[in-house]
């Protein structure tokens, strides 16, 4: 089980002490969270992409790529990586550059975004959001897997012999995730690869995230990649944590009702009903994150959000040290004991690299089943 | 004939209003038709006024709270809808509007609605055909042919048109409700195949 925490990037005004970070400021932020992720013993850091305030993660390799010359173990990836508007020739040669820079420590997270003026703005039209995503993830697809590649589709200019490089590391593309909260055309997508699906439930109600990911499994095992519960799952998650609850609630209200997204809605307490938002002890937030499990079956990667709504980064931080220390180990002790042993781990570089020698060797099984035996 | 099930949805900010006694006169004068055919059959009224917080919420978080989920699903469930909103600035209050907006836009296709409205004085009327018939059009309702507008005049001296106008619209929306609706579109029942997404 990995356990990771993800940015949106957003330069919000602390409530508390009315003070907003400058763009520089809030960037060498996010650099310094990442560090402290791998310090404390994360397996992932994901960035978002954006291209409006008041997000700052336009370039999500450049921000990888200085974290992964600055970190040695932990895994790079995108929350999410706009698979509508980028081109999908720039996405396969900069995640490959980045793979080669990172040793392998990367992969990504596709989605379709969902701010309105972004598509026009890349020349593209928010209506073709689905098609979009197909059509340009396929070309993506075969970018990394094949050497020379002639193409033609309906929202990309032709391609006739061209290679992208540098090509993959180790002939391994990075693995990929799919990211959507409510469209079930992403999560066959998902399935049809046999790709992981990732749901940021973190704004939803249990029983919206199982429906979406209940088919994902269902359309996996359709496709042929393994039982349903070995399909490969991500699930978001927000959290507050001090020593007792009742100074996590206090510390944490300020921020949660002059959060964009929550305020001016129903309270925090409601929102702690109805939502995965858990503000407590770091013992409430273990108890919490094991609910995920009985509500969408053994998954494989758990990404918190951390740094976001204006918090200061000293408080960040000792987010993530509690996290470190108290919440993640007993977690993934839990986990662990819980999950069957047919119930594989979220693929890795090496592990992909592994299942392709072994492709190779038997030259029997398709590469894409091989591929979801993930190693622990 | 199985049973059949009436959604009230109605929109009056006061209690009592005249809003929610027009809707009682509405779902009142359905139910003497169904007896009157011999048809079982089931009205649940819709106080929005109850739910405004819960739908101030739905539309700021995405999603609606458990008991305003319930109510959405009695509304997508039901063979016809009875929909009364007082008249404000020439239109449906906002009320009535933001219950539209967090209901799913494929909920009415279809689907048999009764339109009715409120007001001050008979000048209002029209909001009726200019207001309300649109936004059920949009929404693909079936939306009557016989809308009910009562102004205040219309609860003294001028209530045997109102009765008429009443049971015209009632007996439409029993007749209307006869007719089988094809049932909602489950998006993860029927999945298009992804090899259709990829090909189209």
């Amino acid at each position: 089980m990995q356990f990771g925490v993800f940015t949106v990037g957003d330069v919000t005004k602390d409530p508390v002490s009315g003070r907003t970070l400058t763009e520089g400021e809030r960037i060498q932020q996010m650099v310094t969270v990442a560090l402290k992720a791998e310090e404390v013993g994360l397996d992932v850091f994901a960035t978002g992409e954006h291209h409006n305030p008041p997000f700052v993660p336009s370039s999500p390799t450049t921000l990888l790529g200085f974290i992964a010359a600055k970190t040695s173990k932990i895994l790079l990836s995108t929350s999410t990586t706009l698979i509508t508007t980028n081109d999908p020739v720039k996405i396969a040669e900069d995640y490959a550059m980045l793979q080669h820079l990172a040793d392998g420590r990367v992969d990504l997270m596709m989605g379709r975004g969902n701010t309105g003026p972004v598509y026009p703005w890349f020349g593209q039209d928010i209506r073709n959001g689905i098609q979009l995503a197909v059509e340009n993830y396929a070309l993506l697809r075969r970018l990394w897997r094949e050497d020379v590649v002639s193409w033609e589709g309906k929202f990309r200019t032709p391609l006739e012999g061209f290679t992208s490089t540098p090509r993959p590391l180790d002939g391994v593309p990075p693995f990929v995730w799919h990211g959507s909260i409510r469209s079930p055309e992403i999560a066959e997508q998902a399935a049809y690869y046999g790709d992981g699906f990732f749901h940021n439930n973190i704004f939803w109600p249990a029983d919206h995230t199982a429906r979406l990911i209940q088919h994902y499994r269902s359309r996996f095992e359709h496709y042929g990649h393994g039982a349903a519960d070995q399909a490969i799952v991500g699930l978001g998650g927000q959290v507050f944590m001090r020593k007792n609850s009742q100074d996590a609630r206090a510390e944490y209200r300020p921020y949660f009702d002059h959060s964009p997204i929550y305020g001016g809605g129903p309270s925090m307490e409601d929102t702690m009903e109805q939502t995965p938002l858990a503000v407590g002890s770091p013992q409430e937030i273990i108890d919490r994150t094991m609910t995920f499990r009985e509500k969408f079956g053994d998954y494989q990667r758990q990404l918190f959000i951390a740094d976001h709504a204006g918090l200061p980064v000293k408080t960040v931080l000792e987010q993530l040290d509690i996290l470190g220390e108290e919440v993640i180990p007993v977690l993934r002790k839990e986990f662990d004991a819980l999950r069957p042993a047919h119930v594989p781990e979220a693929p890795t570089h090496e592990s992909l690299k592994a299942a392709a020698d072994r492709g190779r060797a038997l030259e029997t099984v398709s590469p894409e089943v091989v591929g979801l035996e993930g190693t622990r | 004939m199985t049973e059949r099930t009436i959604a009230v949805v109605t929109a009056g900010l006061t209690t009592p209003s005249s809003t929610r006694l027009l809707a009682d006169r509405l779902s009142a004068a359905v139910r003497d038709q169904l007896d009157g055919r011999g048809t079982a059959y089931r009205v649940e009224v819709i106080e929005l006024r109850e739910l405004a917080h819960d739908l101030t919420n739905n539309l700021l978080t995405g999603f609606p709270s458990r008991e305003l989920g319930k109510v959405l699903e009695t509304v997508v469930a039901a063979d016809g809808l009875i929909a009364v909103t007082p008249t404000f600035s020439a239109s449906y209050n906002g009320l009535f509007k933001m219950f539209f907006d967090v209901l799913d836009d494929q909920a009415l296709a279809g689907k048999p609605v009764l339109i009715a409205a409120t007001g001050g004085t008979e000048r209002h009327s029209l909001v009726l055909d200019f207001a309300l018939r649109p936004l059920f059009s949009y929404l693909k309702a079936v939306v009557l042919p016989t809308g009910v507008y009562a102004a205040s005049s219309d609860w003294g001296a001028g209530a045997t048109k109102l009765h008429g106008r009443i049971d015209r619209a009632a007996a439409e929306l029993v007749d209307a409700m006869s007719n089988e609706r094809r049932a909602p579109v489950d998006p993860y029942a029927n999945p298009t195949p992804f090899e259709d997404l990829l090909n189209s």
